[in-house]
């Protein structure tokens, strides 16, 4: 981009909350579902219908909001943000607006090895809308109520971030914070996070703020980036042409890679906030959010450099281990349990990795126990087990429900190494005879020709043999 | 059996020793209606095979000797804007003609766990908005006491129909003074609880934070054990509150009002009263005083800013609640549209009446931007010195007596022109739903033209025992509310 331009970006992030029920109602939370199978007359809006607040929300949001650095609202309120639509069975969100349950917080980035502070505004609790289903046929529309009322925060940052860059580290910090919670999985691709878009341009130097458009529909982090990238040449781009920026609501087409106006500000709906009169004030009391701060897990940053220093780890590692908390505690559980914390760190990172990814598996979907996990990684450093054996044990483990017994699974299927070298040598004489090619290249000086045939060997006793007992019985026959 | 006369705990009595079966005392409504109804106007619908079902429902508890209430088997009025499963809720609107809930509001709940007989639904102005009950899509309630006068608004139904024995008794809906106006023009008893005493889930809503359901009844021995089967917190309705629960309401009423101060405020009585009312009222503060309680002077400054104040947050509250009326997922949709904006404009153009669309555009105009800090946040200021006015004023006494409306019931029509006229009239009403008080209309005398008057007795929130036990004790010396309207055929 050009350098004597500045670009001002500011984020309105909406995270879907992981609660069981609805936030005004009983009703499952559950994605998927046969449209407005979810719902009652309380989130359908019917008449006469009242909310009442989920506590686990409340009790969420505060979690989020100290996770955030935030200011906790100790009188919090819930506001009536008025439009119609179809999708709004009430014609109402309940939102909040005047008195949010957070405020005043921030968020540190890194980006280039620099580390920067993004201000955030305030945070409040609301209720999702439904969607509407245009019919593939004919003229027809449905609404579908399933997600009316799926709890959501909606994070407001300040226009601080100055590049792309910075908003793909915030928005990934704040899926960290959120995930280590269990508040939310902030999947953009699947709609539990969005993040709107507030952009200006500015000359290099200047104070005031150009005119801002409102960038909606943008579905990954790639896509903001690229809808970012747009915007701000699209601006830069009208000023240099001696145009001017239309404060704007603009909607992403990422197929397109452009975005179009959805309306002006002059066609702005006003929503006629006004409070909420069904939801009385609530008070959050000093001692339940000193509570809340004291049960806050210990998040990524910090645990990235405990790893470091506790188990030795490299900063890349102990970064990987902990980019998951789930990875993360099954990691430390594993070396609690014995398992030597270098090794373990490999295991994680390359062969757990390698192996759920075959098997489409996300941390989620596996259940592994890290006492037999540590047990594996032993038996594999300590040379009972051939590793290559052991990686498919770990193969077979996380297909299973946590209940695998990795002791009696390697003695059944006959993994372990028994150390006996009864045939050893018969079979590395054998490889010797009919692989004069790898022979010859190492009597010819080429000394790693030797892990080939070592290789054959224990593929002839199919990992019967200790490979340093057959390295030996290698070099010694072959000297002769 | 003729039932004009019996009060619903009499009834109960007598249902409960079987001197009489449910299904004769339902009956007896049944041939009230049949002979009066075509007159009044007070059901918006009346089904007696549903009622019949629900009387041998009760009769059974009456024979197994597990009766839950004192009032189980007796037919009880419902307002139409309270939510009843299956059976029409329409808050007398084109917009919700065919709306049949799937739900009961927690107070037909409690009703049907009582053993009372739900007795059809009563006929009221448009979702609520009104003081005369002419708004209705079903036409005009008239006042038993003379069918040319309105019965007052907007529970005008329910109010009509106790006065007149079409019920013995009946749930209304208060907001800016529903229960109580129309209960004073109908020479009935009627009680606005303090906010929140009564769950309001199921109550189709006018202005959340004013709503309140309470009873129309005979006496206020009647209200009071209607209390004891409605009132209590609800785990649906966040705004319940538990400070009514206790003691019951009925075992509550002792009559004994030696050493209560009543306050008398003379911004009430003043030249915008009618002379017959003031007496009256005046006349009922003698008897009170006659039977031991203290009558002290007080001020209550502020009440000439209620009105204002009223219309501004129910009205704005109103049109947020009123908005999901858009022609999408139930009630009346426009016919042949081409977008998704006009279906909904039409829909709420044509299905709501003049009354209702005005209050909607008043609520929408106040909450807009540029003119919410003006009125909206204004209005809200005043109610918080309503409520601090209120609170001084009850330091100082127990209660406060003043009439329940300046005037005794107008003609038919002569409120529809002049609206202004309609709303200043609430100024007695509105202000104790401003400060979210417990409220009660007694009779306690009549005009030169026969026309009843009530008089309304005002407490602390939460001191809704109180309020009722004083009216008990008026009635008890006086029989104002054993009159009956005779002028009807």
């Amino acid at each position: 981009m050009n350098t004597e331009w500045e670009v001002v970006i500011g984020l309105e992030v909406h995270v879907e909350l992981a609660t069981k029920s609805k936030i005004f109602c009983a009703c499952t939370t559950e994605f998927g579902g046969a449209p407005n199978t979810h719902c009652c007359p309380v989130c359908m809006g019917m008449p006469g219908t009242l909310p009442v607040l989920n506590r686990q929300v409340l009790a969420y949001a505060v979690m989020a909001g100290l996770a955030l650095n935030c200011t906790i609202e100790n009188e919090t309120r819930f506001d009536r943000k008025n439009y119609f639509y179809p999708d709004l069975p009430k014609a109402y969100q309940i939102s909040q607006l005047y008195r949010p349950i957070a405020h005043d917080g921030y968020v540190d980035v890194h980006v280039g090895g620099r580390e920067k502070r993004i201000r955030i505004h305030e945070m409040h609790m609301e209720e999702d809308a439904g969607k509407l289903i245009h019919s593939e046929y004919g003229n027809e529309t449905y609404p579908d109520y399933n997600r009316c009322g799926v709890p959501l925060l909606e994070i407001v940052s300040e226009p601080d971030f100055g590049s792309a860059e910075e908003v793909s580290a915030y928005l990934e910090k704040i899926r960290s914070l959120f995930t280590y919670m269990g508040i939310s999985d902030c999947k953009m691709q699947e709609g539990s996070m969005r993040a709107d878009v507030n952009l200006s341009v500015r000359r290099a130097g200047e104070k005031a703020l150009g005119t801002r458009t409102e960038m909606k529909n943008i579905n990954s982090i790639k896509a903001i980036e690229r809808a970012i990238a747009d915007e701000a040449d699209r601006q830069i781009g009208l000023l240099l042409r001696g145009g001017c920026v239309t404060q704007e609501t603009r909607r992403w087409d990422d197929d397109k890679r452009s975005s179009y106006a959805m309306r002006s500000k002059e066609n702005a709906q006003d929503y006629r906030y006004f409070p909420e009169p069904d939801i009385p004030v609530i008070f959050v009391e000093k001692e339940y959010i000193a509570a809340v701060r004291d049960s806050l897990p210990e998040f990524m940053e910090e645990k990235r450099e405990r790893f470091m220093r506790q188990y030795s780890l490299s900063d890349y590692d102990a970064g990987l281990l902990t980019a998951d908390r789930k990875q993360a505690d099954l990691y430390e559980e594993a070396v609690d349990r014995g398992a030597p914390p270098k090794a373990a760190a490999n295991w994680l990172i390359v062969q757990l990795a390698r192996a759920m990814k075959d098997l489409g598996k996300d941390f989620e979907g596996i259940a592994i126990s890290p006492c037999e996990l540590a047990k594996l990684i032993n038996y594999v450093e300590e040379g009972k087990v051939n590793r290559k054996d052991g990686i498919d044990v770990l193969s077979e483990m996380i297909q299973t429900d946590g209940s695998f017994d990795v002791a009696q699974y390697v003695q059944e299927h006959g993994l372990f190494i028994t150390g006996d070298s009864e045939g050893l040598l018969e079979a590395v004489r054998e490889v010797i005879l009919s692989n004069d090619k790898a022979v010859g290249e190492y009597k010819g000086g080429k000394e790693k020709a030797i892990g080939f045939l070592v290789g054959q060997v224990m593929r002839r006793g199919s990992g019967k043999f200790h490979p340093v007992a057959v390295r030996e019985a290698m070099e010694k026959e072959l000297k002769k | 059996m003729n039932i004009e006369n019996v009060t619903a705990v009499a009834l109960g009595e007598k249902l409960r020793s079987r001197k009489m079966s449910v299904r004769e005392a339902v009956e007896g409504v049944y041939k009230s209606y049949m002979e009066l109804d075509r007159e009044l106007n007070a059901y918006s619908y009346f089904n007696i095979e549903e009622m019949r079902a629900d009387a041998d429902r009760a009769q059974k508890m009456i024979d197994s000797g597990e009766a839950p209430s004192i009032l189980t088997g007796v037919p009880i009025g419902v307002k139409d804007n309270i939510c009843t499963k299956g059976a029409p809720t329409t808050c007398a609107s084109k917009m919700l003609r065919d709306f049949r809930p799937p739900f009961d509001a927690t107070v037909v709940k409690q009703l049907k766990h009582a053993g009372m007989v739900a007795a059809g639904k009563t006929n009221m102005d448009e979702f609520a908005m009104g003081s005369t009950s002419e708004t209705s899509c079903y036409g005009m309630v008239r006042n038993p006491w003379g069918t040319e006068h309105v019965p007052g608004g907007s529970s005008g139904g329910s109010a009509a129909a106790v006065s007149a024995g079409e019920a013995i008794c009946a749930l209304g809906s208060d907001t800016g003074g529903s229960i109580r106006q129309p209960a004073s023009f109908c020479g009935v008893t009627g009680f606005k609880p303090t906010y929140g005493a009564v769950s309001r889930y199921g109550l189709i809503a006018y202005a959340s934070s004013f709503d309140q359901i309470g009873p129309i009844a005979r006496d206020v021995r009647d209200c009071a054990a209607i209390m004891d089967v409605i009132s209590g917190q609800d785990g649906m309705d966040s705004t319940s509150l538990f400070c009514t629960q206790g003691e019951s309401f009925y075992d509550s009423l002792t009559g004994d009002i030696k050493g209560t101060v009543i306050g008398l405020p003379e911004e009430c009585f003043d030249d915008g009263v009618d002379k017959a009312v003031k007496e009256n009222v005046e006349k009922m503060v003698k008897t009170l005083e006659g039977m031991g309680a203290r009558i002290d002077p007080i001020r209550l400054p502020f009440i000439r800013y209620a009105v204002p104040t009223y219309y501004i947050i129910a009205t704005a509250e109103a049109s947020s609640n009123l908005s999901r009326f858009d022609g999408i997922k139930y009630g009346y949709r426009a016919g042949a549209c081409a977008t998704v904006d006009e279906l909904m404009i039409r829909s709420r153009s044509e299905g709501f009446g003049s009354e209702v669309r005005k209050r909607i555009l008043l609520g929408t105009f106040v909450l807009s931007s540029g003119y919410y800090d003006a009125y909206y946040n204004k209005a809200l200021k005043m109610r918080r010195l309503i409520v601090e006015g209120f609170e001084r004023a009850f330091s100082e006494c127990d209660a406060i007596v003043c009439p329940t409306a300046p005037m005794t019931a107008p003609k038919a029509g002569s409120f529809l022109t002049d609206s202004m006229k309609m709303y200043l009239s609430d100024i007695f009403t509105v202000s104790v739903n401003l400060a979210g008080l417990p409220g009660l209309s007694v009779p306690c005398g009549f005009d030169e033209a026969g026309l009843p008057i009530g008089a309304q007795i005002i407490g602390a929130a939460g001191a809704d025992k109180a309020v009722l036990n004083i009216g008990h004790a008026f009635q008890m010396a006086t029989d104002y509310h054993e009159q009956r309207p005779g002028g009807v055929q």
